[in-house]
């Protein structure tokens, strides 16, 4: 199976590359870009028997590895076969 | 004996051991990150600086599942000492040994200088050879330096005098314009709650001659060194 794993900073954890991103936006002329949080998106390949134990897998390894519970939410975007 | 841990990328793991045997005369050895255990005469653990597994993924993140570190985790469950520096603070933050995390430096610049940074705790074993107040000179080097502990962790950590250093002015006091990369409350090292992890984020083995630009650190690895002597 495949899945998409989005790890962000939680919203209380200041992003300063995401700050320096939207100064940036601003220098190129998109003022129109308010603010921007950068976070990471992992592609993994899974060996899972279905949906189900693939989500509690993805739950456990993003708790343990992915992200940092203390600074970090993630969310599992998508799961495909 | 002081067990010196060394993963791959670690680079103040012989700057540590030069500074506790050359300077301090005490027995530090290098210990390899593969080894399930410490050796038997370990009486305390040194995490040192460097870019353990290149960073990959967060700073510490990887060396966390590191064999040695179930060892050092037991360690510190047994009430062994356990000193984290730079990327050792980071490693402990992740596995867990010491609150809150260590995030990408304020102004996103990697910083290397000397800073000072003000004792707020005098305790064994890491600041028994100074006074509470008392300010130190010493560098730091790091990209993710900024320590984030969520408001209520803050206020725990500040009630149960686990801060043991802040960034501060020459003259000891604290302000933001002492604060190099934005940590909260200008927090530059803590201690766990039972008071026998610390972490912190300027390298005192970098700051233990004059020929090095200042000799401050002793203060931290003297207490340390006299920490595990004294446990032998």
């Amino acid at each position: 199976m495949k899945a998409l794993v989005y790890v962000t900073l939680k919203p209380d954890v200041l992003d300063p590359q995401g700050k320096a991103i939207v100064r940036a936006s601003a220098q190129l002329g998109y003022d129109a870009v308010k603010a921007v949080r950068q976070g990471k998106l992992f592609e993994l390949e899974l060996d899972a028997a279905d949906e189900a134990a693939a989500r509690r897998l993805l739950d456990e390894f993003s708790d343990k590895l992915l992200a940092n519970p203390v600074i970090e939410d993630y969310r599992v975007v998508t799961i495909e076969p | 004996m002081l067990a010196v841990v060394q993963f791959p990328g670690s680079n103040d793991d012989r700057d540590m051991r030069f500074a506790f045997k050359a300077v301090l005369g005490a027995e530090a050895r290098l210990v390899f990150h593969k080894a399930s255990e410490l050796p038997p005469d370990t009486r305390g653990v040194v995490i040192p600086g460097g870019f353990s597994y290149g960073d990959y993924l967060r700073c510490g993140a990887m060396a966390q599942y590191s064999p040695i570190m179930a060892a050092v985790k037991r360690f510190a469950d047994a009430g062994g000492p356990v000193l984290g520096v730079c990327n050792g603070f980071q490693v402990l933050c992740e596995s867990g040994l010491l609150p809150g995390a260590l995030v990408r430096n304020h102004g996103l610049h990697f910083i290397c200088e000397f800073v000072h940074v003000r004792v707020e705790r005098a305790a064994a074993p890491f600041t028994s050879r100074v006074a509470a107040g008392d300010v130190l000179r010493i560098p730091i080097k790091h990209g993710e330096g900024c320590y984030y502990a969520e408001p209520g962790l803050l206020d725990e950590l500040e009630q149960g005098g686990q801060i043991v250093l802040r960034y501060c002015e020459v003259d000891g006091s604290v302000s933001a314009a002492a604060n190099p990369n934005g940590s909260v409350a200008n927090v530059a090292g803590v201690r766990s709650a039972r008071g026998n992890v610390m972490g912190l984020m300027p390298h005192p083995e970098h700051a233990v001659e004059p020929a090095f630009g200042g000799s401050d650190g002793i203060a931290i690895l003297g207490s340390f060194a006299d920490a595990v002597r004294s446990a032998v």
